[in-house]
């Protein structure tokens, strides 16, 4: 008997293996053709007739331009042209609109304003012949003082960078308040215990393997346009295209192949891609432009950048009341930051993060400097990153100050389980969670109290160890499209399911996946609601002409809102099946049940008509008066966004001699609901925890005080490898969202948003009883040293 | 790669190479390994004239002992130092530090000798090679020279060698003694440059006393720095924590670091004496556990 049961289990096991729906680590379909290098990606395509665009750029950071000289490139064999804003002018292309609506040089004619900023482009039959040109394409510069910080921006009489916008008389470019000020000032004038913390989350780079670029395809005869390039939103991407060009949306076609990440970085629209297709318009030629490593450091949409000073308000009973936060953006030299329409410092105002602080004000200010614009979401959703870093860290602030240990605080002070639906005081409503649930398994895993008593022994010794914690919560999946747009776009998205007759199918998607595994993702999830195996459903994206229109892949979005546009367009399909298989069996379309592939009329589950058998009689044997086909499509407006949450916990070990930090441990429990693959989820989270530890300890845009970008190549702009990464020990809670079809939350995002604050309260921890309270990222050893040494410790 | 444009030839034999180094001077690069001279040319902060690849110039290449000397081929790879196991007890400061440089693709392309031609002031073989009082044997159409390690780095990617001459062979003593050395190097992460290093040898006398002691600094100066102040304090004493201290002080203060990304120069010049301090100890340790 219990062999029997044992097989009966091994069977079913081995149908749930074979269906590969949701829960299964299927073996991602992409992955084949990718580690055999047989991706297809913007550097592949070549077409006959092909030019080659390389990018002149500024070797200053502001200066105002007194003449550009061509003739010298010209004259080289192969040159076709040489591309100024001069000419751009002359077709009204010389700016662009940002997706934050401000306006973007996108050849500059007046003055250069970051240094690397594109100033002409040179369009020969080669490459080589290209960069040749490019050197000899020469520039009379008249260097004008650089702001390289927002606070000498913002001073009284700075100069002004965008002196070209009519009535801009300084370089501040938004005030956004968030939440309520007087219940929160009526919180703090209560407060027992007033904690602050002022910190800054440095420029950093989403920097993906594969940089940007394109080859704009211009077809003089039909008047065509396909556009293959680097892009995590096709579909909007064309309609700005259509705008900023005017050409007619119908003759564009935009194709983003395989994409070698994109972080973010592959949102925005950069100068490159209107350049090369106003040249392939103008010379009647395709012009290929792809990125170098340093072309891509410096001028594209680059992270953070951001401010933050801000307290929290704690009552007698060591409850938090209210939290108060003042921000100062660089978002450089031109408002670039890719975020919804209607939130000047994106999602910011999540940052009441895991916490029931019943009042809260946010009050965000944005500058111009000389530096590259972006404000990108580096694997982040709009600003999210910020306001989880600056809660995390200020609750360990809180708790030192308290004298009270991280998690206690945290757990007095976290919104409960029963509490959700939570209104938030900033105006979320958290769908789910359970954050002590997740704690308690981070804890657990980690060993926490032995740990703690191994600190302080090591403590007693003079020794340096810290654990640091972080239970942060995200918002992802926007919109709703009411209230998040981009560019007036409105945030929902799509999916067109087809099966054809013999029951295999094809599913396009309006998101775009950028390495995520959305080919294997999506397919299962078709293959939990209609009982098609994952391998028989072909997953189509990123051709426009192709795939029905959605605003792309960034803020862990996907799977909250193509995933439930998948979910749900499935489940149209299901239904028209009800119907085919009530015609098949001749009985009653009320009495025909579904489950996992197969269709029955009630009573009798053993005569089943497949999917399979449906889809083929909904091209062969369709009842009168229904339309042949098995075939939908599906614009899902998501109801509210999801909340993934998770607990953190690092463990380090610090060299008092040298400075350096050492990860020993690093425990990562996410819940960001239900797992659809559960491999894929994990390698996203390893994803995460990887550039999160690089944020944390490492990865920097800085500029010196001329505005000369330091970290120009990855000699100084540091990644992780393998090496240096700490060894990751991953847990999970589910918790699903209830307003997601299938519970999906979304998790790209979660760990580079929730693992920084981890590392560095672990620093902190480890140093908070010398009395060292902050250290900035990135956690360099020479800024640990400094802090010891001035506490007085040395080796 | 989009270098500017330059001639290539790759000569069977070191006559030819000499001729065409003295014909063409300072318009010509001598490509070894590569590891440096390529990514100079991709950013074309370098374009020579003419490139000069030594890859088929038999005889540039292998360690071996002879005469009282390591004897490296100046083309020998990174790799091929670090998977010299036999040095261990004689020169294991070459064993320890062979495997910081860089990563292994690039220990498997670059060689000792372009290395230390190449002379970045971070670079880790000078450090090492001042250390240990190597020599290098350098050749030109008009003969040969053997050039001390001290005195050889005179600035950034300033050298005494001249530009008609490539360098063939780096000798370093080996006398009697029990000797025993580290390398000590911080980095931001693996393939990174150090942001200070420290190379430490020291040989005992019979009496257990320091016989010689050899310190060079990496990445805290112009070049490479010999530490003299620090191994003369050193020379004849009994291997003590204060005389060790001393010595670490010393070596601390021969450092002329600058600040930048890495961190201010008084970080460096404090990472320099730790790792002296530290390096010492280790060396000390293994001389004294080491066959005479």
């Amino acid at each position: 008997m219990a062999v029997d049961t044992t097989e009966a289990a091994a069977a079913s096991e081995a149908a749930r293996q074979a269906m590969g729906g949701i829960g299964v680590s299927l073996a991602r379909k992409e992955d084949a053709r990718f580690i055999h290098g047989q991706g297809h990606y913007v550097d592949d395509v070549v077409l006959p007739g092909m030019l080659h665009m390389v990018i002149v750029r500024s070797p200053h950071a502001h200066a105002r331009i007194k003449g550009i000289h061509s003739s010298a490139a010209m004259a080289i064999p192969g040159v076709v042209a040489v591309v100024t804003g001069e000419l751009l002018a002359q077709h009204k292309l010389a700016w662009m609109p940002t997706l934050s609506g401000d306006t973007q040089a996108v050849l500059a004619t007046d003055k250069v304003r970051f240094q690397g900023q594109e100033v002409a482009c040179v369009i020969a039959e080669t490459k080589y012949i290209a960069e040749d040109a490019a050197q000899l394409v020469t520039v009379d510069y008249e260097p004008l003082q650089a702001i390289t910080t927002p606070q000498q921006a913002i001073a009284p009489g700075a100069i002004v960078i965008r002196d070209e916008k009519e009535g801009q008389t300084d370089n501040k470019i938004y005030h956004w308040e968030a939440g309520d000020k007087d219940a929160t000032d009526a919180a703090f004038a209560r407060a027992a215990k007033v904690v602050s913390l002022e910190t800054f989350y440095p420029r950093c780079h989403p920097s993906p393997l594969e940089t940007c670029g394109c080859v704009a395809d211009l077809d003089p005869v039909t008047g065509n346009a396909t556009i293959y390039m680097t892009s995590q939103a096709p579909h909007a991407h064309r309609t700005l295209f259509a705008i900023v060009a005017g050409l007619p949306e119908e003759k564009i076609r935009i194709i983003s192949p395989d994409l070698g990440g994109g972080f973010g970085n592959k949102v925005p629209i950069y100068p490159g891609y209107v350049v090369a297709t106003a040249a392939s318009l103008l010379i009647g030629r395709p012009v290929k432009w792809i990125e170098d490593r340093t072309d891509n450091l410096i001028s594209t949409g680059f992270a953070r950048d951001y401010y933050m000073d801000g307290s929290v308000a704690i009552d007698e009973n060591g409850k938090f009341i209210g939290l108060r936060v003042n921000l100062l953006s660089d978002n450089g030299a031109f408002f670039a930051d890719a975020q919804p329409s209607k939130f000047k410092a994106g999602l910011f105002h999540i940052v009441t993060g895991s916490y029931d602080i019943p009042a809260a004000h946010i009050v965000a200010n944005g500058a111009y400097t000389n530096k590259a614009p972006g404000g990108v979401a580096y694997r982040c959703s709009f600003r999210v990153t910020e306001a989880s870093y600056f809660i995390e860290r200020l609750v360990e602030s809180a708790a030192v100050e308290l004298g009270q240990d991280p998690v206690t605080t945290r757990l007095n002070n976290f919104i409960q389980p029963e509490a959700f639906p939570y209104k938030s005081a900033s105006g979320f409503e958290y769908d789910s969670g359970n954050y002590p649930g997740a704690m308690k398994v981070a804890l657990d895993m980690l060993g926490y109290d032995e740990l703690r008593k191994e600190q302080a022994e090591k403590r007693a010794k003079g020794e340096l160890m810290g654990i640091g914690v972080a239970s942060f919560t995200e918002v992802v999946g926007a919109g709703k499209g009411k209230d998040y747009d981009i560019a007036g776009l409105r945030m929902f998205d799509s999916a067109e399911l087809r099966v054809h007759p013999t029951g295999k199918a094809i599913l396009k998607l309006g998101v775009k996946s950028q390495g995520q595994g959305h080919e294997t993702t999506f397919a299962q999830i078709v293959a939990e609601e209609l009982g098609i195996p994952a391998s028989d459903v072909e997953v189509r994206e990123g051709d426009t002409d192709n795939t029905p229109f959605g605003l792309g892949t960034y803020a862990s979005r996907s799977t909250p809102v193509g995933g439930a546009a998948t979910a749900v367009v499935a489940r149209k399909l299901r239904d028209k099946g009800k119907i085919i298989a009530a015609h098949l069996f001749e009985a009653d379309v009320a009495d025909i049940e579904f489950a996992k592939g197969k269709y029955n009329v009630k009573g009798s589950p053993d005569n089943v008509k497949t999917i399979q058998d449906i889809a083929f009689a909904a091209y062969t044997n369709i009842p009168d008066g229904i339309e042949p086909g098995l075939e939908g499509v599906t614009y899902y407006d998501p109801p509210n966004m999801t909340f993934p949450f998770g607990t953190y916990l690092v463990v380090v070990d610090i060299d008092k001699g040298t400075g350096q930090v050492k990860v020993r441990r690093m425990v990562a429990v996410d819940d960001c609901g239900v797992r659809i693959n559960p491999m894929i989820v994990e390698g996203q989270i390893h994803g995460g925890l990887t550039e999160g530890f690089g944020i944390a300890f490492m990865e920097l845009i800085t500029f010196d005080d001329e505005g000369n970008c330091i970290g120009s190549n990855f000699m100084d702009y540091l990644i992780p490898t393998a090496w240096e990464t700490p060894r990751f020990e991953l847990g999970e809670t589910v918790t699903p969202s209830p307003h997601h079809p299938i519970g999906a939350k979304g998790v790209g995002e979660s760990a580079t948003v929730g693992s920084p604050a981890a590392y560095v309260n672990a620093v902190i921890d480890a140093l908070s009883h010398l009395g060292i309270t902050n250290i900035d990222m990135p956690i360099t050893s020479d800024k640990v040293w400094a802090a010891l040494r001035s506490k007085g410790v040395t080796e | 790669m989009f270098p500017a444009a330059f001639d290539y030839i790759a000569p069977g034999a070191l006559d030819e190479v000499l001729s065409l180094l003295s014909q063409h001077g300072d318009d010509a690069k001598v490509l070894a390994g590569g590891q440096s001279l390529i990514p100079l040319l991709k950013l074309r902060f370098a374009a020579p004239v003419i490139v000069v690849d030594i890859g088929r110039v038999d005889g540039l290449e292998g360690v071996r002992r002879e005469n009282g000397h390591v004897r490296i081929g100046a083309r020998t790879r990174h790799r091929d130092v670090e998977s010299a196991s036999d040095l261990r007890g004689t020169l294991d400061v070459l064993l320890d530090a062979a495997p910081l440089i860089s990563d292994p693709l690039i220990r498997n392309m670059g060689t000792v000798g372009g290395s230390v031609c190449h002379a970045d002031p971070a670079g880790d073989w000078g450090a090492v090679m001042l250390a240990v009082g190597a020599e290098f044997v350098v050749k030109s159409a008009g003969g040969e020279r053997v050039l001390p390690a001290a005195g050889f780095f005179e600035g950034p990617f300033t050298t005494g060698l001249h530009s008609d001459e490539v360098m063939t062979e780096i000798r370093i003593p080996v006398g009697a003694g029990r000797s025993g050395g580290t390398y000590l190097k911080l980095e931001r992460k693996v393939g990174d440059f150090a942001s200070v290093a420290a190379a430490v040898h020291v040989v005992l006398g019979g009496d257990g006393r320091i016989a010689t002691a050899g310190i060079g600094l990496c990445a805290v100066g112009a070049h490479s720095i010999k530490a003299t102040a620090a191994e003369a304090v050193l020379a004849g004493q009994e291997p003590t924590d204060a005389v060790i201290a001393e010595a670490a002080r010393l070596a601390g203060e021969a450092a002329e670091p600058k600040a930048d990304i890495r961190g201010s120069a008084e970080y460096k010049r404090d990472v320099a004496r730790v790792f002296v301090q530290r390096g010492l100890h280790t060396a000390i340790n293994r001389a004294q556990g080491a066959a005479a």
